[in-house]
């Protein structure tokens, strides 16, 4: 039957084993085959709880109690296994690294087809078929760590489509990508599902970057329950997303700002179909007009120098040509690229993980390849990605003591310079916590904290918000930029270009080992050129300024930024 | 970092043969190896194990320096057993034949380095075959090998996991140790022991804790896509045995009982040419 | 044969690929020049307490088993199974600690030191040179010889880099309930 939904939850509720509150409260919702879903919600709303209930991790893996009912493909998923539910539900989960579980792109895409006995000749048939489908083809017989992060992405994609699938479940497929590979996995993504027919459902809090393509529904959750389920341009004409923390397209957003009165009619959730009336428009440079141009720094003393640096790993990959690169004291700056631009290798070696073959590193005039890992560590604090891979102790005051431990500094004088970082990094009432009670944010901070405990002049951060949603985001960044204020300058590596949009002034873009660009964040997403080149993505802002007829796409950008921390705060 | 076993591919009749038929030649071989002091057939297995490697095209300069490696571990075992045992020789062939006296109770004997001329024929037969299955097997091969010659294909698809991981494993344990260090901590020899040990755990704590939450991970997408769900699995890169797969198979288990049948009409392990 | 869940199974392959990156690739420099202390025992211990005997056994095995093969000098099939063994007394000594719920205490790690010791003693002093004995007809004396060495070596960095992580590990999973701010 047609109309039979492909998944229907009924007044459904949920509640882990582990747990004293139930997850899931009430949850009813259909989903019909050759719909495309987005379920979005802040982190702990239960958006994740609900993808596991559909493809059957809960409760097989995770257990718990449920009450109501999920049926799915017709038939009660309470009393279906997790192998016969992966017959009808295809789950990508965001974690790609784990996702890929062959040795070669080839074996992973035959992965369940080896568990499902298909026989080697056939099998061999599907797998080509499916590298075809999702663009593979060129890699079947390469490692996982010799392709890109979308190509492992499509490799992930590809090994459940292997199944004929009805639904296909994603788990914050952005989580790990860089912004033009996210935009071509959203494009990917709707052509799979145009051509198959299937159910998409994409769970993901970035809602502008999925709504890049269309999508016919949006589930908006909330505490366990569903806020919203309607179409996407209903949803923007209110307020609900933010009231949700979740951040609204920035067009919209501004459009808001503007006065401009959303309707349904107007297309909102599908910018190339937006239409605005000529009125619209003059409201929208009515506002523009109105606000004052933002501020630029001046410039301040030169922290750290590099020039022309150059570095080839063993391998003979040349990952850094002739870079330059000056860092200010006081400053708050982004590094962009895609992955392997080479904004990593230029933070090791800054660290002094990898020395540069040659040019000149120096800080504060001093030659930083004179100084050893440790000795360059009193100056430039680093900060890894994940926090579980830095801490290795159990106690948050051992953790951020370790560093003045190991340099030997009396336990008398290590106390005071411990409880006063604690204190700056609001970790003080934790102080006699283990680690392993704190939240995923929390964690971040205590990493930041034993860095700081060094008192190092610059610190170093890599991607310090991957996966995080809106509040925790602006979290871990209004701290840093307080962090920033109190004189400590900051470089953060970053994918994420509304983070370098409304956090740092000053871009630096690497491209294939060079800096592209080195100007201000506004400037650079405004400039297509550097945004095709470098793999970013342009801002919403830059196309919506064009359609209102404003020429300093830049001005307008930096406006809105500046108005928009105003009403954040 | 790609390749940790040195796998080297090029068309050769070994390339062709199929994973597990080698690694059932690999175990025969060596077990034939272990069992054995029958000098002859030792002798004859090394020249053979040598023919095979050319067969293989497999090139000095390829292994030059697992060979180097390997010279001195033979080199320094001989010379333990020496130290330890230097009339071992005499114990297990019964005579005493003194070619020079040293100093002490060290005296070279003929049965003594008789004795470890076996030694060195038992390394020097087996190791060449280990390195030809190690450089002549496609690592993807492993697994299906493993299974076909009867390991569940659970316990097979745990070693193709260890393979698949190690390159992560190794550049996360990278990446920790530089952060790690940067923050003072110390492993060179600057500091005693226990200290390295205890600045070691503080790279293996966080490796292995954020290993463990890799395992809930890999084990949800395995069992979302059916891992475990059939008696048995098929495998991408299983192929089945060629004609020639079965007479190496057949011939290496020719060459097992051959070295039973030696030591048995042997009358004991060690084939003596002193009495 | 007893069907191991995914879980195990993940945990085994993971496992193998840790013992082997600490085996091949984190020598520490040892009192004795021209020596390393390897650490991997430690993590073998530890992974036999939280995923049991068969998972030890196995760990060790295939760990060793591709650390020999990585060299290429020839599979020395009496030690890697003497690290199998130690893999499999290790788990099953450490039934008796309750790692899951958190409680470890110094009771738990005096146990788990006197489990890892004796395991060793088994492993290196009876285990390997038997088979060694018999597979290489090796003399005794200078079995024992080595066996002790790697029993004493091993010993050592399971005592402290096994008994951090078992610490580290349990308290991962003390609940959050108890605590308040201060």
């Amino acid at each position: 039957m047609e109309n039979e939904p492909i998944i229907r939850f009924q007044d459904f509720g949920f509640q882990y084993t582990a747990q004293a509150e139930p997850t899931l409260y009430h949850i009813n919702l259909d989903i019909h085959k050759g719909e495309k879903v987005l379920i979005a919600g802040p982190s702990g709303c239960g958006k994740s709880t609900l993808a596991h209930c559909i493809n059957g991790l809960v409760p097989n893996s995770y257990p718990g109690k449920s009450t109501g009912s999920l049926t799915i493909g017709g038939k009660n998923a309470q009393n279906m296994g997790l192998f016969e539910l992966s017959q009808t539900v295809g789950t990508v989960l965001q974690d790609s690294d784990g996702q890929f579980i062959g040795l070669t792109v080839a074996e992973d895409i035959a992965f369940a087809l080896e568990n499902d006995c298909v026989p080697v000749g056939p099998m061999h048939d599907t797998v080509a078929r499916i590298a075809e489908l999702v663009d593979v083809k060129q890699v079947l017989n390469h490692a996982p760590h010799e392709i890109s992060g979308g190509q492992k992405q499509r490799v992930g994609l590809g090994g459940v489509m292997v199944g004929n699938v009805d639904v296909l479940l994603f788990d914050e497929p952005l989580a790990n990508l860089d912004p033009a590979t996210g935009k071509q996995a959203i494009v990917l993504i709707d052509e799979i599902q145009k051509r198959t027919g299937c159910a998409v459902i994409i769970i993901e809090h970035r809602v502008e970057d999925v709504l890049y393509r269309p999508v016919d529904r949006v589930i908006l959750m909330e505490d366990g329950r569903i806020r919203y389920d309607g179409d996407p341009d209903s949803l923007l004409c209110t307020d609900l997303l933010p009231a949700c923390g979740i951040r609204e397209p920035l067009y919209v957003t501004a459009l808001k700002y503007a006065g401009v009165a959303l309707t349904k009619a107007m297309r909102p959730s599908y910018l190339p179909e937006l239409t605005l009336s000529d009125a619209q428009k003059e409201q929208v440079r009515c506002w523009y007009e109105q606000h004052p141009n933002a501020e630029v720094n001046a410039a301040a003393p030169v922290l750290l120098r590099a020039e022309n640096l150059d570095f080839t790993y063993d391998g003979g990959h040349h990952a850094l040509r002739g870079v330059s690169v000056t860092v200010h004291k006081g400053e708050m700056l982004s590094i962009v690229g895609t992955n392997g631009a080479g904004k990593s290798t230029f933070s090791k070696v800054v660290c002094g993980f990898e020395k540069a073959q040659s040019g000149i590193l120096e800080l504060n005039g001093i030659d930083l390849n004179t100084l050893s890992i440790k000795e360059r560590a009193d100056h430039i604090g680093y900060v890894m990605q994940n926090p579980n891979q830095m801490i290795s102790k159990t106690q948050i005051y051992d953790e951020v003591a370790l560093g003045l431990r190991n340099r030997q500094v009396p336990e008398e004088e290590i106390r005071p310079r411990v409880e006063e970082t604690l204190k700056i990094c609001g970790l003080y009432p934790f102080r006699n916590w283990p680690v392993s009670a704190l939240s995923y944010g929390q964690k971040k901070r205590v990493t930041i904290a034993s860095i700081l405990v060094l008192k190092p002049e610059m610190i170093l951060l890599d991607e310090p918000t991957a996966g995080q949603d809106l509040k925790h985001y602006t979290e871990i960044m209004d701290f840093l930029r307080e962090l920033n204020r109190q004189g400590i300058t900051v470089v953060l590596i970053t994918h994420d270009m509304h983070l370098m949009l409304e956090y740092t002034p000053r871009a630096v873009v690497f491209h294939a080992g060079k800096v592209i660009a080195d100007k201000s964040a506004a400037e650079v997403l405004n400039d297509p050129q550097i945004v095709a080149e470098a793999h970013l993505k342009e801002t919403s802002l830059y196309h919506l300024s064009a359609l209102c007829g404003i020429d300093n796409s830049e001005e307008f950008t930096r406006r809105f930024i500046a108005r928009d921390r105003e009403v954040r705060k | 970092m790609t390749n940790l076993f040195n796998y080297i591919d090029r068309p050769s009749p070994i390339h062709r043969l199929t994973g597990a038929c080698k690694l059932v030649c690999l175990i025969l071989w060596t077990l034939a190896a272990m069992t054995s002091f029958y000098t002859p057939l030792l002798v004859a297995m090394t020249v053979a194990a040598v023919l095979l490697f050319r067969i293989a095209r497999l090139k000095l300069k390829d292994i030059s320096v697992t060979l180097g490696i390997m010279c001195v571990y033979i080199v320094m075992n001989n010379i333990l057993i020496f130290l330890f045992s230097p009339m071992h020789g005499t114990n297990i062939y019964g005579t005493k034949t003194v070619l020079f006296h040293i100093a002490g109770p060290y005296s070279v004997t003929a049965e003594q380095l008789f004795y470890h001329l076996n030694v060195i024929l038992k390394n020097a037969c087996t190791i060449p075959i280990v390195l030809l299955f190690v450089c002549t097997t496609n690592p993807s091969e492993f697994a299906a090998s493993l299974n076909r010659i009867g390991i569940s294909y659970r316990i097979s698809y745990a070693v193709a996991l260890a393979l698949r991981y190690i390159p992560d494993i190794q550049r996360e344990y990278r990446d920790i140790s530089l952060a790690q260090q940067a923050r003072g901590t110390e492993m060179s020899k600057k500091a005693n022991l226990i200290h390295r040990l205890k600045a070691a755990s503080a790279i293996l704590i966080p490796l292995i804790l954020s290993s463990m939450e890799r395992i809930e991970t890999i084990s949800n997408a395995m069992e979302l896509r059916g891992f475990g769900k059939e008696k048995k699995r098929t495998w991408y890169s299983g192929r089945p045995f060629s004609k020639l797969d079965l007479a190496c198979m057949l011939s290496c288990a020719v060459l097992m009982l051959l070295s039973l049948t030696l030591t048995y009409l042997n009358g004991g392990r060690y084939f003596n040419p002193f009495q | 044969m007893k069907k191991f869940s995914v879980k195990t199974i993940v945990a085994i392959g993971i496992g193998a690929a840790l013992f082997f990156v600490l085996g091949r690739f984190v020598a520490i420099p040892s009192p004795v020049p021209n020596t390393s202390i390897s650490v991997q025992y430690g993590l073998l211990a530890f992974l036999a307490v939280v995923y049991g005997p068969v998972a030890g056994a196995l760990v060790g095995l295939i760990g060793h088993t591709l650390i020999d093969f990585s060299y290429g000098w020839g599979v020395w099939w009496s030690w890697v199974i003497a690290s199998g063994v130690f893999g499999l007394l290790m788990g099953i000594a450490a039934k008796t600690l309750k790692m899951e719920e958190g409680e470890l205490g110094k009771k738990g790690l005096i146990k788990f030191n006197i489990s890892q010791l004796v395991c060793h003693l088994i492993c290196w002093l009876a285990v390997a040179p038997v088979l060694d004995v018999y597979m290489m007809g090796e003399p005794w004396d200078k079995l024992i010889a080595q066996g002790l060495m790697a029993a004493v070596a091993n010993a050592v960095t399971t005592a402290i880099v096994g008994s951090l992580l078992c610490i580290a590990y349990a308290a991962t999973k003390t609940k959050a309930g108890s605590l308040t701010k201060e």
